[in-house]
């Protein structure tokens, strides 16, 4: 992989990238046209030996996803779309939507051909205005170039896409979630099984994609499964755009082959950290994987290798923090979106997020006990793998990772009263948000005692059930 | 006063046919951009009519109105201010900018300001975190937003004269936003 090792983002440099004329130029729904001519099991056979897994976050090999649909039913199956990009860090899919959308068109089209829809959606995240426009365009032409609508490329195939616009709720970014959504109803998560492959949208078998999965597929179908392996890792083939932001030179989308150390996207393509300043801590794959740090650095980027250094790949986000960042603070902004996102369905994530935060906000503005970081612990065990979707376990990832590399930010806060990094000049993160409790904002030393007790008005600890059952 | 009239219901009705028959259910959020693209924010006689377009009750789309943050329940300008405080734009001084523009547009611009302007709008994460701190105005996108160009974006539109988004054309008003949001064309026949 010495030359230029970008697939998906190949065009993206040049200026004219976005449409039809260009893409079909530059080799475009050739995949697609290979694909008609396969049956669609052959394409699912074909895309489970390329090893692509997903890229939305849990790595699930996609192959093997479309080969769980079922066939018989009696009931039309779907293909749905995750455009539903939310994990805080994340931009990967909308830049490839912007850049280059009918790349995951076609994949988008071979997808539902694989698994025989005749109609797909794709759940357009509602704050993406502008790349819905895009899409929207692109599908268009699409149907005008007779890509998409009925005997598509002549080969007897019909299929119609619909954009649905999601009106601003990171959970349903969560497939089950976003089902409940596009059948019009709040997003809240449902019990699995069944899986949405039996039981998905309208209780028919459905295939639920993310854009970048969708976007390899078309250069899969082209250059064969055995190219697609040959990149990457074993494991963990293909490439993966990665998404750096915070601390770094150069914040952008990179897309570099799977297990590419951590060290080569932040510091070469993301040129290192930013004023020359010294990288604190980083995530592997947005807010909801645990932070890792600077002795992680060398650590493959791909599913396997992340896990072992006790993260998750997730979304391929990193967000970079650097010696000016007070952690604890880091940790409770995040927990912020968690307690605003919980969508209320269960109470460990309603409840814990809500609890969390609010201990957070005491530590990070000086009322902070040394009690409160076992509370921290017990408050994240009682979240992990506790409800029913994975958002109260990906709000424990800061919690816990936190704690474990930076206890002594915490025992610093604790001690000083104060957050450690508050009084230094210039862009030094400030101890209170402007939605932070106002209670429990610090407004003057002498008064300190009296908002403590304001604060604390005999805080109700959370008593663990096994107390209760005893 | 109907939210939706003669022209609306037929777009209404177009809306709902983009769903597989029997599961019109599913156009209850483009039916509740709809009726936010008339009056500015969605009402209770907008909810009402969601409601016997899809033959559900009123109190059944409220519950699904409610949970999206962007159908807005409550008094709304005729630009939302949204700023993404979450950790990549708060690492780029997101924070400083949200009570910058706090304070200019001054309080209860959290619904909206006396003139009916604007609405200020403490966003998570807007997916564009190589550009922070982000900013939308009314859902278009602005790049590497500093306190002193925050201030001149609110004095433009104050002057009614949009700056031109980091990509894509500015969608126009809330209403307007509301419509491209729905799945119909910005001006309409409507």
């Amino acid at each position: 992989m010495s030359e230029d090792p970008r697939i998906l983002t190949a065009y993206w440099d040049e200026p004219d990238t976005v449409w039809i004329g260009r893409y079909v130029q530059t080799g475009g729904y050739k995949g697609l046209r290979k694909a008609l001519k396969m049956t669609p099991q052959e394409v699912i056979e074909e895309v489970k030996a390329s090893g692509l897994r997903g890229r939305g976050g849990a790595g699930f090999p996609t192959g093997v996803k479309w080969s769980f649909v079922p066939q018989d039913t009696g009931k039309p199956t779907y293909l749905v779309v995750n455009f539903d990009e939310s994990e805080p860090g994340t931009y990967n899919n909308r830049e490839l939507i912007e850049r280059d959308p009918h790349e995951f068109l076609e994949g988008a089209i071979i997808a539902a051909y694989a698994v025989q829809c005749r109609t797909a959606f794709i759940y357009n995240r509602g704050e993406f205005l502008h790349p819905g426009r895009v899409l929207e365009r692109a599908v268009a032409e699409a149907y005008d170039k007779g890509f998409l609508g009925t005997n598509i490329l002549k080969s007897g195939y019909d299929l119609d896409v619909v954009l649905h616009r999601g009106a601003g709720a990171y959970i349903c970014g969560e497939e089950t979630a976003l089902l409940s959504s596009l059948e019009g109803y709040r997003g809240q998560p449902r019990l699995r099984p069944p899986f949405p492959a039996v039981e998905g949208l309208y209780a028919s078998p459905t295939a639920i994609n993310n854009v970048e999965t969708l976007a390899n597929v078309p250069h899969i179908m082209v250059n064969g499964a055995k190219w697609f392996a040959g990149i990457g890792t074993e494991k963990s083939p293909g490439t993966k755009i990665f998404s750096v932001s915070g601390r770094v030179n150069r914040p952008g989308n990179y897309e570099a082959p799977m297990g590419t150390p951590a060290r080569v996207v932040i510091e070469e393509m993301a040129g290192g950290i930013s004023d020359g300043k010294r990288l604190k801590a980083w995530t592997p794959g947005g807010s909801s994987t645990p932070f890792l740090t600077a002795d992680h650095l060398d650590v493959g980027l791909d599913f396997e290798s992340i896990a072992e250094a006790g993260s998750l790949l997730g979304t391929g986000a990193l967000i970079v923090t650097d010696e000016r960042d007070c952690m604890v603070e880091a940790c409770r902004r995040l927990l912020q979106f968690y307690a605003h996102e919980s969508c209320g369905k269960c109470t460990p994530c309603r409840e814990g997020t809500w609890w969390v935060t609010r201990v957070l906000a005491r530590i990070e503005n000086g009322f902070g006990k040394p009690e409160d970081l076992p509370l921290l612990s017990e408050l994240g065990d009682n979240m992990l793998f506790k409800a029913f979707c994975a958002l109260a376990d990906g709000a424990v990832s800061p919690i816990s990772s936190t704690l474990k590399y930076f206890l002594d930010e915490y025992e610093d806060h604790v001690r000083l009263g104060r957050c450690p990094f508050a009084d230094r000049p210039a862009e030094g993160a400030e101890p209170e948000g402007p939605s932070g409790d106002e209670e429990e904002r610090r407004e003057a030393p002498g008064a300190l005692a009296a908002l403590e007790a304001l604060a604390e008005p005999e805080t109700p600890r959370p008593i663990p059930l096994s107390e209760v059952l005893r | 006063m109907p939210v939706l009239g003669a022209e609306l219901f037929a777009e209404a009705e177009r809306i709902k046919a983009r769903y597989p028959q029997g599961r019109e259910r599913s156009a209850i959020l483009p039916l509740l951009y709809l009726a936010q693209s008339v009056e500015g924010r969605v009402t209770r006689e907008g909810l009402k009519e969601v409601a016997d377009l899809l033959g559900l009750r009123t109190a059944e789309v409220e519950a699904v109105a409610s949970f999206y943050t962007m159908l807005r329940l409550r008094p709304t300008g005729r630009y939302v201010i949204s700023v993404c405080t979450n950790l990549p734009c708060a690492l780029g001084g997101a924070k400083e900018l949200y009570r910058e523009a706090h304070d200019v547009l001054g309080p209860g611009c959290e619904d909206a300001t006396e003139d009916g302007l604007f609405t200020l709008h403490e966003e998570e994460c807007l997916g564009a975190c190589d550009a922070a701190p982000v900013v939308q105005v009314n859902f278009a996108n602005y790049d590497r937003i500093s306190k002193e160009r925050l201030v001149e974006m609110i004095d433009a539109l104050r002057r009614d004269d949009p700056p031109p988004p980091s990509r894509g054309a500015f969608p126009g008003d809330f209403r307007k936003a509301s419509r491209i949001l729905a799945g119909l064309e910005p001006e309409g026949d409507a």
